[in-house]
């Protein structure tokens, strides 16, 4: 299922205004990889080019290359509903769909492909993507409440649950953490690690203990200057990034010298 | 709201300034109550005078009573217009507010839709009378080949049983000219709650693969679902009470009940049969129109109550 | 959302999960232009022009779904059908408001002479000689006027009891729902209301007078205001009133110096677009105000013209065999002016609560 990703020479614009400029790098399959930077660096961005998020923002464009084993996102007769059925998100703050019970929320995505499931088959789709997301054992008795009534963890873990129930191939988050407790982000966290086995994970988060923790390979961006475009500074796996990189810059962002 | 906020009026020595302090203080305060009370007193004087200056039309028939037997078979066929006007363009009003705040807020770009947001605000200070006037000189001639179409068509439903009037100025041209007085208004209350829909929401149904509808669809209807139900009702209750496009528009035959909306036997509104009646009125025929007015305060007071009703409870649950 | 990219093409094959089939970019125009055709040619066959439009955009509707579903998929194409709807919509909804603003100017700009707006409709203008709208405009900024002098202080301090006193006491409540209740009232109905007040007032069995016609202004001022001017009381912080209090400043005091001017530009704002829309108000100016020729500044005796009530009596004579199109000329006139004023004030207020919007943060 999972797949890699190669970028090569993105540049993305929102309208004339150049975010982001000249980022290569490949992101392995089954692994998970972490974007960090200070704000604004355009990490984020980054990220929602790799599924064509940023495109519902009008005005914005990419020049450049991103290939899923070989695919081109950005050809001209690419579908971007097909991109993001087939690479998920996670976003900053849950959100799941307030008018929907856990249950539904679970089978959006699916929902959309196929109107008339078998009962057993979305139960079994629900029951799998809730286990995956290790939320199972906590909403089995209630998948017919609404998702807004779980706590801010349990509705960041029914959303991966959401993503993962179409079966994507690779699995963006943005900042997932950010706003849950320790205990939440934890759990998170694990679940991350689990499902490193079978989705290829891109995450982007401040929290650089974070990206130590998760991330096999960490990507570093950072602004060449004030008002200037975002650029990747540092591309490496995760343990040479932290122990000994080979930029002056990272060690020091990574060392809290700025940033 | 903070309750910490209280005039210090405890002090037992007042010095010159503190007195005059309290002095301004209470007759700033009474004013302001003074103004409140007027405004109770206001509504209540509404009711009490149109109660007093309608009952005596129950005494009513006969030539009195416009030529029914009495004030109720007079009002009952006006009730009906009344309704039948307001529900069809209710009819008309919901898919083109729907369409055109969605085409602002969700399709166009917005290059077109800031323009096009502004023109319908614009438009909704556009007053009746011209919207009526442009409802006799443009619209009714042109209705008549749609009315010839509907006839020839769909006879077989008693709206459009005909035979279609020449003139165009029937209850259904009259209630297009409703449906777009409501439309500016309707329009601009939906684009501000389809906007409303939170960003995280929709990017969760794009991230999932959703088309542009099917984001609609997921996220936007579903929030929007209470606020577009009440400004829907907002619209029917403007419709019902106004006066002046369809006594403007329609060539009403008086108080009949006909369904048939492309005839020139037309059912009247109470509205507009207060306003076309009024200037030949005498006697007891005042009061009967008074009374008449009456019923379309009580209908249009439920229709306002409801949609409120509808809103803040859509507003407790999300 | 253009999408640049440097990319060859890459071989089929590798695309297939990416890409379902995908109509060419000038599918709609392609569809588009056979579907006027097919509407030309039902016209051109002695069907009616609406038919013709009908059948066009049938075409157009069910020619691309059908394309799109074969080619793309039922998703793609429910999308699609589902944006042709909404553009539908869109242009049934902005044809006849355009058309409206597209008429009222056409036929009224050449009637706007200078002469027209100082004449008013004494003496031979009855018949089919000169004539204007002098009184009518005269009569609109004089009862438009009287209303506001009496909607305007008690709205406003209706909405300074709501806010600043009643906090949510019982008073405030039933005020609160009584407000609603008379957003309500239909405009006809507080012609009635001033009709039936004046018959007990007067002992009149026809009043005719400019001040019951503001007075019904007023009835339908009143809620507006008082909802506006509420809604930016609230939004004035608590912190400010404080503040003041804390320097030893009187409650009054404070309202009047501190509170009342942070939330003037909404106030204006809001009283404008309340005074626009009473200025265009028939239905109740009809009942009450009667007919009159020249202007009357007397607004306690006899009838006064308001514009829109000139529109609606002069209807009656634009189908007049010989003096018809003078008075269709006039109605027409009078409308443009009516809509110059209403949307000027619209405009003046949106300026106002734009240029002078608070500076609290909010």
């Amino acid at each position: 299922m999972a797949k890699s990703i190669d970028v090569s020479d993105l540049d993305i614009y929102y309208g004339d205004f150049l975010a982001v400029e000249g980022v290569n790098m490949h992101i392995k399959a089954r692994s998970v990889t972490a974007f960090i930077g200070p704000s604004g660096c355009g990490k984020s961005t980054v990220l929602r080019s790799l599924n064509r998020m940023h495109e519902v923002i009008p005005g914005a464009h990419v020049q450049g290359k991103v290939t899923v084993d070989g695919q081109s996102l950005y050809d001209s007769a690419v579908d971007p509903v097909a991109v993001r059925r087939q690479i998920g998100m996670v976003f900053q703050r849950p959100n799941p769909f307030p008018t929907m019970s856990i249950y539904e929320n679970v089978l959006a995505g699916n929902r959309l492909n196929s109107k008339k499931m078998k009962k057993t088959e979305a139960d079994d789709i629900v029951e799998r993507s809730l286990k995956g997301a290790n939320l199972w054992n906590e909403v089995k008795d209630r998948l017919d409440k609404p998702g807004m009534g779980l706590s801010g963890g349990q509705q960041q873990r029914l959303c991966i649950a959401r993503a993962i129930a179409v079966e994507p191939q690779v699995l963006l988050m943005d900042e997932p953490c950010s706003a849950l407790d320790p205990i939440s982000t934890s759990a998170i966290e694990d679940l991350i690690h689990e499902l490193k086995s079978d989705y290829t994970i891109v995450i982007v988060t401040h929290n650089m203990q974070q990206a130590a923790r998760v991330s096999d390979e960490t990507g570093f961006f950072n602004l060449k200057a004030a008002g200037q475009p975002g650029h990747l500074v540092e591309f490496n796996a995760t343990p040479k990034m932290f122990a000994n990189p080979d930029n002056e810059a990272t060690e020091a962002y990574i060392s809290g010298r700025f940033g | 709201m903070t309750t910490a906020i209280r005039e210090p009026e405890q002090q037992q020595e007042l010095p010159a300034r503190a007195r005059t302090t309290r002095v301004g203080d209470a007759v700033f305060r009474r004013t302001a109550l003074g103004a409140a009370l007027l405004v109770v007193g206001l509504l209540a004087g509404v009711a009490i005078f149109l109660v007093i200056q309608g009952l005596p039309a129950l005494d009513a028939s006969g030539e009195q009573a416009y030529g029914k037997p009495s004030v109720w078979s007079y009002v009952g066929p006006l009730l009906f217009g009344t309704i039948l006007s307001s529900a069809l363009a209710l009819v008309i009003v919901t898919p083109l507010a729907i369409g055109l705040a969605l085409v602002i807020s969700h399709y166009a770009p917005s290059k077109v839709a800031k323009p096009v947001g502004y023109l319908v605000d614009l438009l909704a200070a556009v007053p009746s009378v011209v919207f009526g006037l442009w409802g006799i000189a443009v619209l009714a001639p042109r209705m008549v080949p749609i009315f010839d179409w509907l006839n020839d068509w769909f006879g077989w439903i008693p709206l459009f049983a005909g035979p279609v009037s020449n003139s165009g100025r029937t209850l259904l041209t009259a209630s297009v000219v409703l449906a777009l007085m409501a439309l500016p208004i309707v329009t601009a209350i939906l684009r501000e709650i389809f906007a409303q829909t939170p960003t995280t929401q929709q990017e969760a149904a794009l991230a999932l693969g959703a088309t542009r509808w099917e984001m609609i669809r997921m996220a936007v209807l579903p929030y929007a679902r209470s606020g577009m139900v009440a400004a829907l009702l907002l619209g029917l209750g403007r419709a019902l009470g106004e006066t002046m496009a369809v006594a403007m528009v329609l060539s009403a035959t008086g108080a009949i009940i006909s369904f048939d909306v492309i005839s020139s036997a037309n059912s009247n509104t109470i509205a507009a049969a207060i306003a076309n009646n009024y200037a030949n009125a005498a006697g007891l025929k005042i009061n009967v129109l008074i009374f008449a007015g009456l019923a379309l305060f009580v209908l249009t007071f439920a229709v306002n109550f409801l949609g409120r009703y509808v809103a803040t409870r859509g507003q407790v649950k999300a | 959302m253009s999408t640049t990219t440097d990319l060859k093409t890459p071989t089929p094959d590798q695309l297939e999960p990416l890409m379902g089939g995908t109509l060419p970019r000038v599918a709609p125009l392609l569809v588009g232009v056979c579907s006027v055709a097919l509407g030309a040619l039902a016209w051109l066959l002695g069907l009616s022009p609406v038919v013709g439009v009908v059948v066009a955009w049938l075409g157009y509707v069910l020619g691309y779904t059908v394309w799109s579903r074969s080619v793309e998929g039922s998703r793609k194409a429910t999308d699609a059908l589902m944006r042709t709807l909404m553009w539908t919509a869109f242009v049934l909804a902005m044809l006849p408001l355009v058309s409206l603003i597209w008429t009222v100017v056409a036929r009224g700009l050449p009637v706007l002479t200078p002469q027209f707006l100082n004449d008013d409709m004494s003496g031979r203008a009855l018949l089919g000689v000169g004539g204007g709208i002098y009184h009518a405009i005269m009569g609109t900024v004089m009862v438009t006027a009287i209303a506001a002098i009496i909607a305007v202080p008690i709205g406003l301090f209706t909405a300074i009891y709501l806010v600043e006193y009643g906090k949510n006491n019982r008073l405030a409540k039933v005020i609160t729902f009584l407000v609603d209740v008379m957003t309500g009232i239909p405009s006809i109905v507080a012609g009635l209301f001033a009709v039936a007040l004046f018959i007990v007032v007067t002992g009149d069995p026809l009043p005719r007078l400019g001040i019951g016609g503001a007075i019904a202004l007023a009835v339908l001022m009143l809620p507006t205001v008082i909802r506006s001017v509420e809604e930016m009381l609230k939004l004035v912080p608590d912190d400010l009133r404080e503040a003041s209090y804390a320097l030893g400043v009187p409650r009054w005091r404070t309202i009047v110096k501190v509170v009342l001017p942070t939330a003037v530009a909404g106030i204006v704002t809001g009283i404008t677009l309340a005074i626009a829309r009473v200025a265009g108000e028939t239905a109740p100016l009809l009942l009450i105000l009667g007919t009159a020729r020249v202007a009357n500044w007397n607004p306690f005796e006899g009838p006064v013209q308001t514009l829109p009530v000139y529109i609606f009596q002069s209807l009656g004579q634009t189908t007049h065999f010989k003096y018809g199109e003078i008075w269709t000329d006039r109605v027409w006139g009078a409308a443009l002016f009516l809509i110059i004023i209403v949307m000027s004030l619209n405009l003046v207020a949106r300026i106002i609560g734009k240029a002078f919007a608070p500076k609290t943060g909010r």
